[in-house]
């Protein structure tokens, strides 16, 4: 009986402690948000954090994307050939691509490379009292830090699932042309023929959430890292951690909003 | 002294993490223009002191004025309102590596006072030459200076808005003897420049006796001793008296287990 209720009571503990975090997870980026829209606004600052996450990312973007076309034309022409529905290659190419693995695998891509980044910065920040003194200097570590990383997180994520998208769908034309030899013009046709707008423009605006989500965990992380060097590693590799689980969690939500009949 | 309202005056100041008490009912009320020096060992609050002053932490009781006004418990735009009177410098200096050297320096002035980045460039050259750093410098990184630069260009972003108020947190800890003295030069020069107010923080007894107009001594939460510089070393506290003289035995007891 005891043990039972030891049992119960950790299981408790643990749950309680997951609805805290969710709670100063919600207020903390209340707060942040409240900061992007209230001046002084930091342009140069937001500018920099938009070149970081937007152009340097583009190589790891642009690469996990450009394979996963490939790969997916591959798979699908020795897939839908068990029922000669070949044509339908190019298709499921752009349709997959720019719905899911665009926007997901840049999600994922720019946790590990920005979210990574953010928390180490800040919590370093942090542990070695930058962030004290900022505010010792009248200026809000809201509004210098951590704001300009949500725009850019926000703003930059469609712009690199964009260009994404376009290399995704070109490495399956590659593929469906000179491995699976279909004729180029015909591929292309097929590439346009079923696209819908809705397509595109769901997984932008997956990619800005996700955006969005990295941003919020990098800061989080680091803004709240305790205990020095321990505590900064810590902080980061909860950054990633988070970030991707809520990118998986909030892409089946959004898919589901966008295309549950 | 007594028709004279404190620039800064604490008044029953506590602070407690979880159960850990730290500050415990402080008093300490500082004139105008006079610099007080706050000794103690490692670990007794000094640092959360400055910090609940300056509102990087909040204290759980008491009273904090500056100029007879409160400032315990203010809204956060009220907060920048007093923090640009303040300078401060840390501990471990808090640079800010993404920045380069006189960006540092000129930090506030630039942010706080909406100051021009090249009239910020020039204030910024001026202060580092008073406290002794060339302008070649200027465009460095502070990771590629050594501790002692590193310091002084701390010293230099406390300053570079004429505060009314400064607040140094350690200024001369893990320096070397010659480099300490420098920097305690450095502190009561411009400090009695700029006529501001001091409250500096050290263990450093060479250091205090050196800034300090009165020192005042805290241990478990307290101040246990206040007077003027010159009696530090004849207190007759028990307490003052071991800590002044390093000595392992004595009243106080080290809280090995923290
Ligand atoms: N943000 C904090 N959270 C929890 N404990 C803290 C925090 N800041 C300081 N402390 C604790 O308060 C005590 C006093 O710290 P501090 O003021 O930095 O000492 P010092 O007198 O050496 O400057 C230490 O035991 C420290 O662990
Ligand atoms: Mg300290």
């Amino acid at each position: 009986m005891g043990k039972l209720l030891d049992f119960l009571a950790r299981i408790g503990r643990v749950f309680i402690a997951f609805l805290q975090t969710i709670g100063r997870v919600t207020i903390f980026s209340g707060r942040v948000v409240s900061h992007c829209v209230r001046p002084p606004f930091y342009p140069r600052l937001i500018g920099r954090q938009m070149v970081e996450i937007g152009y340097y990312s583009l190589p790891v973007v642009g690469l996990t994307t450009f394979f996963s076309g490939m790969v997916l034309a591959l798979q699908s022409h020795t897939g839908f050939a068990r029922f000669s529905a070949e044509g339908a290659v190019a298709t499921v190419v752009v349709i997959s691509v720019t719905r899911e693995l665009g926007p997901v695998f840049a999600g994922l891509m720019v946790a590990g490379r920005i979210g990574a980044a953010m928390a180490a910065e800040i919590g370093t920040m942090r542990v070695t009292e930058q962030i004290d003194a900022l505010g010792t200097l009248s200026t809000n570590p809201y509004k210098y830090l951590l704001a300009p990383r949500l725009i850019a997180g926000l703003t930059m994520l469609p712009f690199l699932v964009l260009v994404g998208d376009i290399i995704g769908v070109f490495g399956g034309y590659l593929v469906g042309v000179y491995k699976l030899g279909f004729n180029p013009s015909n591929y292309i046709n097929r590439t346009w023929e079923y696209l819908e707008p809705l397509d595109v423009i769901s997984g932008l605006v997956k990619a800005s959430v996700f955006g969005f989500l990295v941003s919020l965990m990098g800061c989080y992380h680091g803004y709240n890292s305790r205990g020095g060097a321990q505590g900064v590693g810590a902080a980061t590799t909860n950054a990633v951690v988070s970030a991707s689980i809520l990118i998986l969690i909030f892409n089946y939500f959004l898919t589901e909003l966008f295309f549950a009949k | 002294m007594n028709t004279v309202v404190p620039k800064i005056e604490l008044t029953g100041v506590s602070k407690a993490f979880g159960k850990k008490v730290v500050l415990d009912g402080l008093d300490l009320a500082i004139a105008p223009a006079e610099s007080v020096v706050v000794i103690g060992g490692s670990g007794t609050g000094k640092s959360v002191m400055l910090k609940c002053i300056l509102g990087l932490l909040e204290a759980d009781a008491g009273s904090i004025r500056i100029d007879g006004g409160e400032i315990l418990g203010i809204g956060s735009r009220e907060r920048e309102r007093i923090n640009r009177r303040i300078g401060m410098l840390f501990q471990g200096s808090a640079l800010f590596d993404s920045l380069p050297v006189w960006e540092n320096v000129s930090f506030g002035l630039i942010q706080g006072h909406n100051m021009d980045r090249s009239t910020a460039r020039a204030t910024a050259l001026e202060k580092m030459a008073q406290v002794g750093l060339s302008p070649d410098v200027a465009d460095l990184s502070p990771a590629e200076l050594s501790g002692g630069m590193q310091k002084r260009v701390a010293l230099a972003r406390a300053i570079a808005t004429n505060p009314e108020i400064i607040f140094f947190d350690e200024p001369t800890t893990g320096l070397d003897p010659i480099m300490a003295d420098v920097i305690n030069d450095l502190i009561v020069k411009t400090v009695k420049q700029m006529g501001a107010t001091a409250l500096s923080i050290t263990h450093d007894m060479v250091s205090a006796r050196k800034i300090a107009d009165r020192i005042a001594m805290l241990y478990h939460g307290k101040l246990i001793w206040v007077g003027p510089a010159a009696e530090v070393y004849s207190s007759g506290n028990p307490y003052v008296d071991q800590f002044v003289h390093g000595r392992a035995e004595g009243p106080i007891k080290m809280e090995v287990r923290l």
